[in-house]
């Protein structure tokens, strides 16, 4: 019996540290498929969009497949839960990425290039932080006396987040731009700040799940 | 009628076995981590080698107690233990079956004016003391040695549960074989002066003894009692009373085990002795109590924020409730087999110095009766009793 657990764990073992992979792949596309739209390289950006599409489809299926599987062998019991509720976020914040790239794709937003740098900037962050989150995440399952360490980035990034953000919107908002443009670009800044919002989410999960998992 | 009497052993070893798995497998399947027929199964099988291999110990410590030498006897004994566990757990109170037993003999000893060893009383009752503070010790070592292993080997979290998935296997086993070997002498051991069974060679290649085969069917009974009902048990208690981690779990149940094994272990008694090293009693002690001591050990490293003193009270409280019960039953029970059923609970015993005394022919000239010596201090007579044991007028 216990061959067989440790045959399957193996297994899981590979598929969870792929779907970390994907999470944090897919925070750098997002932030490439940024940057070839504000640089105006659109034929890139879509291909960007159909990458990252390809990407949470992937990592859905491997989601879908290490739940089945940690219940169908009755895996880490204890913490069964707390997992599967993490990798659920963890892949809303793939979702969030395919989401805002698409709006750019839908919308096409007009973005004056005096704003691109903080536009960028705010994808730099949002970025960062979903990579220390998976970095969080992959010390949860192999070491988790050292998840504090990174879960104090992701909460750095995120508030980072907020100040580009803020700051950017005020720019816009003082500046002589039409109001529906205004608006339009508040709403893809807000987009992009999503990003960080959704890993500072999972933080507090981990945060938790980790005092629960301590031995 | 003889063997109707080892009835209340069996019912004894039923109810041992339906409460005490859950003291070596309770969280590892009530956290569904290992399933109840693999563990029943395990747990069954060496509970039985453990009473039929190692249960001897136990039992002649039970015996320098108080040697029950009637079946009736020992039956009711047994039953009043059984009976004061079975309303010491509709009460909701800690309750122990070595504990129960004690009371018991106790009672016998009471009923029958045998004489009580209190220096064997004395040696079980700090082992229940000291059982309690050892496995708290062995599992603050162990969870510290664990903790620091863990901390530096980085073990992926699935890896890991693998690993304390064998480990509860193999610590139940473990668990299982000194819980039989320390605590069949509470179920059988009282039928051991006067068990109806006789050697025999099994297919010429070993004798299983009249006492092995006590055990045995000892052994079986609790069997029986982990298949049948140890499953609402270990629900009940492992989410309940002992919602620990399975990793936690792993290192009270070991614990435990070790100091099950230490408290019923002649070979260790032999090596220790061997080396000139004091030895521990082999004493039945509770594994229920050595598991809160186990829960104690961890919490206390983890700085005491999980520590319920008013548990320890309740064992306290137990250490006395249960014998006094038991002993109290046991003594009524006697009086009513006695002289209601008119069933002989115990045969009169004389210390063999004394019956010396009375058969020695008189002395030439001396007409007089010869005058008994006190048992009490008489020197010969003491080191008689404790060499032969007592033996019955002939």
């Amino acid at each position: 019996m216990s061959i067989i657990h440790f045959k399957k764990s193996k297994i899981l073992v590979t598929q969870i540290d792929e779907f970390l992979d994907m999470v944090s792949r897919g925070s750098i596309i997002f932030r490439n498929g940024i940057r070839e739209y504000l640089d105006g390289e659109i034929a890139c950006f879509e291909n960007t969009i159909i990458e990252i599409s390809k990407l949470e489809n992937r990592a859905d299926e491997l989601r879908h497949s290490i739940e089945n599987q940690l219940y169908m062998n009755s895996l880490i019991p204890e913490i069964r839960g707390d997992v599967l509720g993490l990798l659920e976020n963890m892949d809303t914040v793939i979702n969030a990425e395919k989401k805002s790239l698409n709006q750019f794709s839908v919308e096409m937003p007009v973005i004056p290039v005096e704003y691109g740098k903080d536009y960028l900037a705010l994808a730099d962050v949002c970025m960062s932080s979903a990579e220390a989150l998976v970095t969080a995440i992959r010390a949860f399952f192999h070491d988790f006396n050292m998840v504090k360490n990174y879960l104090h980035k992701v909460y750095f990034f995120e508030k980072e987040a907020d100040k580009i953000s803020d700051r950017l919107k005020r720019r816009i908002f003082n500046s002589g731009l039409d109001l529906s443009q205004k608006i339009h670009l508040r709403y893809f800044a807000l987009h992009i700040e999503d990003i960080s919002d959704h890993a500072e989410d999972v933080a507090d999960r981990l945060g938790i799940s980790t005092i629960k998992r301590s031995f | 009628m003889i063997y109707f009497y080892l009835i209340s052993g069996v019912f004894l070893g039923w109810s041992l076995g339906a409460n005490h798995a859950a003291n070596v497998f309770g969280t590892a399947v009530a956290s569904k981590m290992v399933r109840f027929k693999t563990a029943a199964t395990i747990c069954s099988l060496f509970v039985i080698l453990g009473a039929v291999f190692g249960g001897s110990g136990t039992t002649a410590t039970l015996g320098s107690l108080g040697a029950v030498n009637a079946m009736a006897g020992a039956f009711m004994v047994t039953l009043a233990a059984a009976l004061s566990v079975y309303w010491m757990t509709k009460l909701k109170l800690p309750v122990s079956t070595s504990q129960a037993i004690i009371g018991s003999i106790l009672g016998w000893n009471l009923f029958s004016g045998s004489v009580t060893n209190f220096h064997s009383l004395t040696r079980i009752v700090f082992s229940w003391g000291a059982a309690i503070v050892l496995t708290a010790s062995f599992s603050a070592i162990l969870y510290l040695l664990i903790r620091g292993v863990l901390k530096r080997s980085r073990i992926h979290l699935l890896t890991l549960d693998s690993y304390t998935r064998s480990g509860l296997i193999i610590v139940g086993a473990f668990g299982a074989y000194s819980l039989g070997a320390n605590n069949i002498a509470n179920v059988m051991g009282v039928f051991v002066p006067v068990t109806p069974f006789r050697d025999i060679v099994v297919a010429g290649m070993f004798t299983l003894t009249g006492v092995q085969q006590l055990f045995l069917l000892g052994g079986i009974a609790i069997a029986v009692g982990v298949f049948t009902y140890s499953h609402r048990v270990i629900q009940t208690v492992g989410n309940d009373l002992l919602k620990i981690s399975p990793l936690a779990a792993f290192v009270v149940v070991l614990a435990e085990s070790i100091v099950l094994f230490l408290f019923s272990s002649k070979g260790l008694e032999g090596w220790l002795l061997a080396h000139g090293l004091p030895t521990i009693p082999l004493v039945p002690i509770s594994s229920s109590q050595a598991v809160i001591g186990g829960i104690i050990g961890i919490a206390i490293v983890r700085k005491g924020r999980e520590i319920r003193f008013k548990v320890l009270g309740d064992i306290a409280l137990g250490w006395l409730a249960t014998p006094l019960l038991a002993g109290v039953i046991t003594f009524f029970g006697l009086f009513v087999l006695q002289n209601v059923f008119n069933q002989q609970v115990y045969r009169k015993v004389v210390p063999p110095a004394i019956q010396r005394v009375i058969h020695r022919p008189p002395k030439p000239g001396n007409v007089s009766e010869p005058k008994a010596p006190d048992h009490k201090t008489a020197p010969d007579a003491k080191l008689s009793d404790k060499k032969n044991g007592r033996s019955d007028i002939k």
